[in-house]
């Protein structure tokens, strides 16, 4: 019998990387939160490889953390080995990215909702989601509890409709063997919601014991550990190492004398795989010409024997999956504790959304991580994070916080999404923004923790600290203008040695720190008046003196950018009666529904034409004398 | 609904006709206020495509005879109601007439207006509007193709071959950023070296083939300098095809700066006669000097005449010296007499020498051949695609100021996240110039170039 069994500002469906961070931001700002999870023991799993970050991903995580998210604590907390990677390649692309233990971290997020003011965890499978009279939403699970709720987040997963492959064999499930969510698509279909089927794969876990290690090449960690979150001083250490293997001819024979039974290639998976994570089959066949693929073994914990087979998600069937797990250096004899799978399921196309996430068309319902078309746990964090600061905004009649692409990877992602929509898993990359130079991880907090604080997600020791750093960024930044080196025998020692040109007349230490051979460490002996000794300011200040052209460039196309984002679209415009727009842009424009001429510009099918035609409208409009009725 | 707007839609200056263009929803309206047609039927009933004769008048007073052309929207150029008034050329007449539609309710266009609306009426695309915008001020036969073959897209296929080289650099770089742990191929610098250098060299071209499209659109400054009665006048009626300057054997008839566009091959010439260069105490005559020896020096090409009947002067002389590097063509005139100059001399001074005989007309087509070799028009092949526009110039030089920035960082030593942000600069202004990414600028800078009226 259905009964009211309690009454939220904001309901959140799923407690993964996106729900967690959607539950804690709407607590943290004050609104009365319930977080369901279908299953209490799945609280910010990690089904897929055991590391949080990576290139653009360990962006987002920055970014998530300068704004008052969990993601980047919980990922040093729990961290087993952790790199930079991209070094040398320039700071641009330098991408954090920590191995992490993923029971600890599961049990270090469920610790932390079940502690956070203003929330409630709950287990339960949300089966019915329908508009009350008084505009609330009310959510019914299984056991026919109901609740309301003025704000809804749907983060859920590949739960939503999940439907696991293995070979021939098929078999409604969540990921890691949980129940699936099997009602929810309908009520979302009732409600006039337009979704569709996605698909995902996982590789192997096999037995650590099993594996022979003796010829792999093995990867270790940074020293000393760079953290993801600002908040953490004391970093730790790597704690475990990983190992590189590769395939050969005889995993390429395997795979393709059985492609036949790769329900992929058979047409059973109706769902869309992602292009930037394909299986091992997929890049057999669509690299034929590539004689061996590398794959990386990695730990999934501290207290587990169970090790990650990272690159080769797969969707054969099991006896298939033993045979070429076998043929592979290391493996021969492997023993496989579970099965790679693939896993399709019902997601959102995002561009029925507004850039605060929240559905157009369905007020106060939002949409956040998988459930929006995106992959990764950092993408879903970044989009939860969002959905739950904006949902708790609009409680609270406040302005919404709109990220752009400007500013960040996070709005870059939810424009890409809410504008151009995906026909695959999004993943985020740094060749996605085209502010790459000055959306560093080194400056997210420069970047965004202000925002943060205007939300209201940044502590009071977070700000003081926060500012404390900026002042002394800005006092190094003058110091440096201000000081000058004589040309003394011993600097131009380190000139000659650094294979730059030498001084004849006393120089100013940023035109030195300018040169791309010369940095911080080099210079120490000669400069005498340094007393900043904060790491992360000097790497500030190094950084922007040594780009400083490169970022001008970018910040005058980020000007002329933000003039056309300023010109905001009324929500009411008629596009179908705008005769100059081409019947494409009518239509890509009505659906897409973009709240800026920029918006508008980057959606695929909208012509330069149909951007002057928008512009010239928009005049018109302003110019065109208020119509009498 | 939009406003009433008019302007006059032939080019400034004189000429047989003059157009004035009024659009909008009071056009007819407006057109039938001052205009009394010969039939007696009022404009406001006339159908589209049709015309009618009669006169116009304004506060009774009668400006001049005039054909009324009516079209009905959206059969316009600018999707809207559209009256042309064809009356009788010059500035006087034409800007009498446009006076009187205003004081009958219709605004001043703005610049490109006409164009802006008849693109917001969906009745022509952005590019297809820069391009026809070309065709209607090509001076030339060249001029026109070049419109043309951009709207085939010979430029766009030029721009795209130097962007694929980019995107492809480009595309290796971010693929080698974003997957570090991919077995993507290290970017060897040289690679990119050389790539970026044949974008370069590419974009180079492209823009050196502006300042000659630039001429073929909007013709070249062309001075007619000599020596009184050497015969300039003649010359410049030879290739006016008309009487204009006053033609007397009398050293120092022409006295003001006469001026005339004329076509010399493909090439628009903006000629002007001047007064002849000679030592003079006649001071109205040594103020037509000076002007023209200023003159001389911002033309963009001159024509030095020389008389082939008599040997050369002291004032013939001084001209050679003032012709030394300049754009110039030594022309000598009156080959139909005996030759009693100095040719060789003239030769040695300046490059290019042509004899001809203004009263036959011939040696005209050898001048025609010197004169698109100065201007390099010769070395222009428009269905290569060559930049129609300042926008399309302005895009291309962005492109290449970015590639070069690319090569400048590399060589000193840049990290690649950088040179790859630098690429993509290039490419995108690449795509700006093909329509393919847009900024307001690109929309301003388009409707800014369209000339009222046009």
């Amino acid at each position: 019998m259905k009964f009211l069994a309690g009454e939220f500002d904001v309901a959140v469906v799923g407690a993964g990387h996106a729900g967690i961070e959607a539950g804690l931001a709407a607590a943290r700002l004050g609104c009365k939160t319930g977080v369901f999870t279908i299953n209490m023991d799945a609280v910010g799993n990690c089904p897929c490889n055991p590391s949080i970050g990576g290139t653009a991903k360990g962006h987002l995580v920055r970014e998530i953390d300068a704004l008052g998210g969990e993601m980047g604590k919980a990922a040093d907390e729990c961290f087993l080995q952790s790199r930079m990677l991209n070094r040398g390649k320039g700071p641009a692309v330098h991408s954090l990215r920590a191995q992490i233990d993923r029971r600890a971290y599961s049990t270090r997020m469920k610790h932390c909702l079940e502690l956070q003011d203003n929330l409630e965890l709950r287990q339960a499978e949300i089966t019915d989601l329908v508009r009350s009279d008084d505009g609330a939403w009310l959510l019914t699970t299984r056991l026919e509890a109901q609740y309301k709720a003025k704000a809804v987040i749907l983060a859920t997963g590949t739960y939503l409709g999940g439907k696991i492959y293995v070979g021939d064999v098929s078999y409604e499930s969540g990921p890691d063997g949980m129940f699936p969510s099997k009602y929810l698509p309908d009520a979302l279909e009732k409600l006039g919601m337009s979704i569709r089927r996605f698909k995902t794969g996982t590789p192997a876990r096999v037995l650590r014991s099993s594996i022979d290690f003796t010829d792999l090449e093995e990867q270790c960690g940074d020293d000393p550990v760079v953290p993801f979150s600002y908040d953490t001083t004391e970093p730790g250490e790597n704690k475990v190492k990983c190992y590189v293997s590769w395939t050969n001819d005889n995993t390429k024979k395997v795979i393709l004398d059985n492609i036949s039974r790769s329900p992929m290639y058979s047409g059973k998976i109706e769902g869309v795989g992602p292009r930037y994570c394909p299986s091992i089959e997929d890049k057999i066949v669509r690299f034929s010409d590539k004689p061996r693929h590398q794959l990386f073994i990695e730990p999934c914990g501290l207290d587990t024997e169970e090790m990650y087979i990272q690159g080769m998600s797969s969707s054969l069937p099991e006896d298939v999956q033993l045979d070429f797990y076998h043929t592979i250096k290391g493996l021969e004899h492997c023993i496989v504790m579970r099965p790679a799978y693939a896993i399709e399921y019902f997601c959102a196309d995002p561009i029925q959304m507004n850039s605060t996430l929240e559905f157009r068309d369905f007020p106060g319902l939002y949409g956040a991580g998988q459930f929006n078309g995106s992959s990764g746990y950092e993408e879903a964090a970044a989009q939860g994070l969002v959905a739950g600061i904006n949902a708790a905004l609009k409680i609270q009649n406040k302005e919404p916080m709109l990220l752009d692409r400007a500013g960040s990877y996070i709005g870059t992602l939810i424009d890409d999404l809410v504008t151009k929509g995906c026909n695959d898993p999004y993943r985020m990359m740094t060749s996605r923004s085209e502010y790459r130079l000055i959306l560093r991880q080194d400056n997210a907090d420069t970047r965004l923790t202000p925002t943060g604080r205007k939300v209201g997600l940044v502590t009071d020791e977070r700000w003081e600290k926060f500012c404390r750093k900026q002042e002394k960024i800005q006092a190094e930044l003058k110091r440096i203008r201000k000081t000058v080196l004589s040309p003394s025998e011993e600097l131009n020692a380190i000139l000659r040695e650094k294979n730059t040109s030498e001084v004849k007349t006393g120089v100013h230490l940023i035109d030195l720190l300018k040169r791309p051979e010369l940095d911080y460490e080099t210079l120490t002996s000669v400069d005498v008046t340094r007393t900043e000794t904060d790491r992360n300011v000097l790497e500030q200040v190094e950084i922007e003196i040594k780009y400083e052209g490169y970022i001008q460039r970018q910040l005058i196309i980020v000007e002329q950018v933000r003039r056309l984002e300023s010109k905001r679209l009324p929500a009411d415009i008629e596009y179908s009666k705008i005769d100059g727009l081409s019947l494409e842009a009518r239509e890509k424009l009505g659906k897409v529904r973009p709240e800026s001429i920029g918006q508008a510009s980057r959606i695929s099918g909208v012509s330069p034409a149909d951007i002057s035609v928008l512009v010239i409208y928009l005049s018109t409009l302003r110019h065109k004398p208020e119509d009498k009725v | 609904m939009e406003q009433t707007i008019a302007a006059i839609s032939t080019p400034n200056g004189q000429g047989g006709m003059g157009v004035i263009r009024i659009s909008g929803e009071n056009a007819l309206a407006t057109a039938q206020e001052i205009f009394t047609s010969v039939s007696g039927k009022k404009v406001t009933e006339m159908k589209g495509y049709t015309a009618s004769f009669g006169k116009i008048s304004d506060n009774g007073e009668v400006i001049d005879e005039a054909v009324v052309l009516v079209f009905r929207a959206p059969h316009s150029y600018t999707g809207e109601d559209v009256v042309e008034i064809s009356c009788h050329g010059g500035m006087y007449v034409t800007k009498k007439v446009l006076r009187a539609v205003f004081n009958h309710g219709a605004k001043p266009a703005q610049a490109g207006e006409f164009t802006k609306r008849a693109f917001l009426n969906g009745k022509m695309g952005l590019t297809e509007a820069e391009s026809v915008m070309d065709i209607i001020s090509a001076g030339g036969e060249q001029s026109a193709r070049a419109a043309l073959s951009t709207l085939e897209g010979s430029l766009r296929k030029r721009i795209q071959q130097v962007r694929e080289i980019l995107l492809n650099l480009a595309a290796h770089l971010s693929a080698w950023a974003d997957y570090p742990e991919d077995e993507i191929p290290e970017i060897d610098e040289d690679e990119l070296l050389t790539g970026l250098g044949k974008a370069e060299k590419e974009l180079s071209d492209l823009l050196n083939t502006y300042d000659a499209g630039k001429i073929m659109r909007e013709g070249v400054d062309t001075v007619i300098a000599g020596r009184p009665n050497v015969g300039k006048s003649t010359l410049m009626n030879l290739l006016s095809g008309c009487e204009r300057s006053i033609v007397t054997n009398i050293p120092g008839t022409t006295r003001d700066i006469i001026e005339e566009t004329v076509m010399l091959g493909d090439v628009p010439l903006r000629l002007s006669d001047t007064a002849g260069i000679r030592s003079t105490d006649d001071p109205v005559e040594s103020i037509g000097v000076q002007r023209a020896k200023d003159r001389l020096s911002a033309a963009g090409l001159i024509f030095a005449v020389f008389d082939a009947s008599m040997p050369l002067s002291n004032d013939d002389k001084e001209l050679l010296d003032l012709l030394e590097g300049a754009p110039a063509v030594a022309i000598i005139n009156k080959t139909d007499l005996d030759n009693k100059i100095d040719s060789e001399f003239i030769k040695s001074k300046v490059a290019h020498t042509v004899f001809i005989s203004a009263k036959t007309g011939s040696g005209a087509d050898i001048l025609s051949k010197e004169v698109a070799e100065i201007v390099g028009t010769s070395k222009l092949d428009p269905s290569l695609g060559i930049l129609a526009n300042e926008r399309q110039y302005h895009d291309a030089k962005n492109a290449l100021e970015s590639v070069s920035e690319a090569v400048n960082a590399l060589r000193m030593g840049i990290t690649f996240d950088a040179v790859t942000v630098v690429i993509e600069e290039a490419i995108n202004s690449l795509l700006e110039l093909t329509g393919e990414r847009v900024t307001e600028a690109v929309v301003d800078k388009v409707f800014s170039r369209f000339c009222v009226g046009k």
